[in-house]
């Protein structure tokens, strides 16, 4: 028996009462309907840019903060700028002056935000787990999006690469990706490994040496591990390249950046063995010449900028999902959604 | 409360456990002077000042516990000797363990004989600091163990803290064998070990977390039980948590090493799949492992292999579990825990009673070299009744310990202690709802 209460058995923290998105912080668990529901939502809003007036009213009257514990600027603008377009108020905590850098803790800094009736809180933070901790002390009314934490989750991220996945392949179903790079560190490869499964795709491969892959990957993410770059992408439909950070080579998981880019970096020859109309991804920021090689970066392959404005859209789908108003077919009228 | 307690008492009619001889009876216990006088019919011319009717109760050595940490001196704002020896005392708890890792360290004379005096003064339950084998923990120079001993330090110890270099725990080991006292060795390789939080296994993986793999454990068993042969040296593994580890152990013991070893009871029910989704409460060190482990642990808790099981009690404060998960302090408040979970062990048939409670009492007396965990004629009448079938739900106000930190929250458990004497002396008397 058992003992204690068993967290895997505990229900979906990122749903409310009624089975509604109140939380975004995780792919895990979230199911098939759910995501291609986001994923539909978004191909909506990718015509609000195109408008000449780039707003819709869905987050009217809302506020939303940007909780950046971890330095960041393609994501945290990125929120800021889907926010903005949703008509919602915004907030940019400047965290390493905050009260929370001055010894604040951070639910005091939580509740001090709430008592300003902050309806949203995104959050970046260097330790995983934080966005689930913060979601489990926020007020009834509050949302929290993840924008990733720690070595976790990177659900918006792993969100906009299904997107831009789907845009070219039309169904992730069916599907051979491969994700190559360190796997061991990556919260976007997690996210990605959980969306990919989920959405009904044939194969995720993860491709790196030993040291840069989790123990029991292929248990726990439902993976196929490659160690081979040329075998792992072969008659792949899509391979994400993960960025390498510099870290890991003075953290002993790897002996130099030379030796990676020629076991590991992709180039337009080891491409040949996969599918000809096989296209590559990156999370970005790219390091040239580490983990992709320009000629493929800047390639006709490569989707890696329209990977970046797919970002917009699918976090305005996940906001407004969120905390937005909802049009009643019929009535013309908004309402907000309840949270219990 | 305590209270004054008579010079001469009778227990009547309880189911008297004595693991340590065996003996298994309803019979009447007398005590005279802090000690077990006579088991049976009481001796001619005995005149009890007070009787206690215990019909229906187990009356049971006082528990020993080999890990438990009071938090004085040092941090008081997560519990105090008084706290938590009173938590203990309800939990039929007589003798605690503490390691070294108080702030000051107990690496000095002073130090050692400041607990033992606030515990005296306080305490609810003897308390035993063991002593550090190196000066200030740090792992470089080792300690005045002599002295250590003699200011009461039963055994030593370097908290969980593995002490990196080899040649530094060689000559811990030795100097200690020099005098005859055991080392409690925390068994996890300090570089393997670095920044992991969890069991580098399907959870860590799944949540990102940096994990402490199996090997942190087994590297250092089998690098401490070389140790041990090398020197002479008796040593006890402080809270086993690999099948692995198990095995390494059960063949060195085989081989005639000086070893034994303990696990903390949270180890035998939980798993890493209790972290759930960030479960602060479920962060301990070593790390809860696969079902696989902790199947094997329970084996060799039953094949006698380990011999005792300890809490590992860890009071925290409110704040220190309110962060992200790697933010959070490990640990559980496990005092009032430690009893039920080992009736629990007999209820699932791993072991029969006299085995398990042998486990909590008289083998962990033994490990510390000292004469508690008995109920014999002539020993020290640290003794609980228990109502053994006596169900009840651990809830924060229930709990007597500062700490309210524990994934069991909420569970109901089975054993009540009605009451605890500690050198003959009445230190816990359950007074709660329901109580019998």
């Amino acid at each position: 028996m058992n003992l204690a209460a068993p967290g895997l058995q505990q229900p979906n923290p990122q749903l409310d009462a009624q089975g509604n998105l109140r939380h975004f912080l995780t792919l895990d668990g979230l199911d098939r309907a759910l995501l291609t529901d986001i994923l539909d939502r978004t191909e909506g809003f990718l015509s609000v840019a195109r408008q000449p007036v780039k707003k819709v009213p869905l987050c009217r009257g809302k506020v939303i903060a940007n909780l950046f514990f971890e330095n960041s600027t393609r994501t945290r603008t990125t929120f800021e700028l889907a926010a903005k377009r949703l008509s919602a108020d915004v907030l940019n905590l400047n965290i390493s002056t905050s009260a929370t850098a001055k010894g604040e803790t951070l639910l005091d800094t939580l509740r001090n935000l709430e008592a300003m009736h902050v309806d949203m809180f995104v959050v970046r933070h260097a330790d995983s787990g934080a966005a689930h901790f913060i979601a489990s002390h926020a007020a009834p009314h509050v949302s929290v999006i993840n924008a990733g934490d720690g070595c976790h989750a990177h659900p918006t991220q792993g969100m906009l690469d299904m997107f831009t996945i789907r845009q070219h392949k039309g169904d992730i179903a069916g599907l051979k990706v491969a994700i190559v790079g360190d796997i061991l560190h990556s919260r976007v490869a997690r996210s990605q490994i959980s969306a990919l499964n989920t959405l009904g795709a044939a194969e995720v491969r993860v491709i790196a040496p030993r040291t840069l892959i989790p123990t029991c990957a292929a248990e726990a993410l439902g993976v196929e591990v490659f160690h081979d770059l040329r075998e792992g992408v072969t008659d792949c439909d899509v391979i994400i390249m993960l960025r390498l950070q510099r870290e890991r080579m003075t953290g002993g998981f790897l002996p130099s950046e030379h030796e990676y880019f020629l076991l590991f970096g992709l180039t337009e020859k080891r491409l040949t063995t996969a599918k000809p109309d096989a296209i590559v991804m990156h999370p970005g920021p790219i390091n040239r010449g580490v983990e992709i090689d320009s000629e493929v970066a800047d390639g006709p392959r490569s989707v890696i900028l329209e990977q970046v404005s797919n970002g917009l859209a699918v976090r305005m789908a996940i906001m407004s999902t969120c905390i937005g108003t909802q049009y009643l077919a019929g009535q013309g009228a908004e309402r907000d959604r309840p949270h219990d | 409360m305590t209270e004054p307690s008579p010079q001469r008492l009778s227990v009547l009619a309880a189911r008297v456990i004595d693991p340590a001889s065996g003996h298994d009876g309803i019979a009447d216990l007398h005590l005279a002077d802090g000690r077990i006088l006579a088991i049976g019919p009481a001796p001619a011319d005995f005149q009890p000042e007070q009787r206690i009717d215990a019909n229906g109760l187990l009356a049971i050595p006082g528990l020993v516990d080999l890990c438990a940490r009071l938090r004085q001196p040092g941090l008081e704002q997560k519990a105090t000797i008084r706290s938590e020896t009173r938590a203990a005392a309800s939990a039929g708890i007589t003798t605690l363990c503490c390691p070294p890792d108080t702030q000051p360290v107990v690496d000095t004379p002073a130090v050692a004989q400041l607990i033992h005096q606030i515990a005296e003064t306080n305490g609810y339950a003897r308390v035993v600091p063991a002593g550090s084998l190196t000066q200030n923990l740090a792992g470089e120079q080792i300690s005045e163990m002599a002295a250590l001993a003699r200011a009461g330090c039963p055994v030593l110890s370097h908290a969980d803290r593995p002490i990196r270099n080899t040649r530094v725990q060689r000559r811990a080991l030795e100097y200690a064998a020099t005098f005859g006292l055991t080392c409690f060795l925390h068994p996890a390789d300090a570089a393997l070990s670095e920044g992991g939080l969890v069991h580098e296994g399907r959870v860590s993986t799944r949540l990102g977390l940096p994990g402490i793999p199996e090997a942190s454990e087994t590297v250092a068993v089998a690098r401490d039980l070389a140790l041990a042969e090398q020197t002479g040296a008796r040593i006890h593994f402080r809270g086993l948590s690999t099948a692995r580890a198990t095995e390494m152990l059960a063949e060195a013991r085989a081989r005639g090493v000086q070893v034994t070893a303990d696990v903390s009871a949270h180890q035998l029910f939980l798993t890493e799949d209790d972290i759930g989704t960030f479960n602060a409460n479920a962060l301990v060190l070593p790390p809860l492992r696969t079902e696989a482990d902790r199947k094997a642990l329970r084996a060799a808790v039953a094949a006698g292999v380990i011999s005792a099981i300890c809490s590992d009690h860890q009071p925290h404060e409110p704040d220190a579990k309110l962060d992200p998960f790697p933010q959070t302090s490990p640990g559980i408040s496990t005092l009032e825990t430690l009893l039920p979970l080992v009736l629990r062990l007999v209820e699932e048939q791993l072991l029969p009673l006299h085995d398990a409670l042998a486990c909590v009492t008289s083998h962990a007396a033994d490990i510390l070299g000292l004469p508690f965990g008995r109920l014999q004629p002539g020993a020290p009448a640290d003794f609980c009744l228990l109502a053994p079938e006596q169900r009840w739900t651990l809830t924060p106000e229930r709990m007597q310990s500062q700490g309210k930190n524990t994934p069991f929250l909420g569970q109901t458990l089975q054993g009540q202690v009605s009451m605890t004497f500690l050198g003959g002396r009445l230190v816990f008397k359950d007074e709660r709802d329901g109580a019998s």
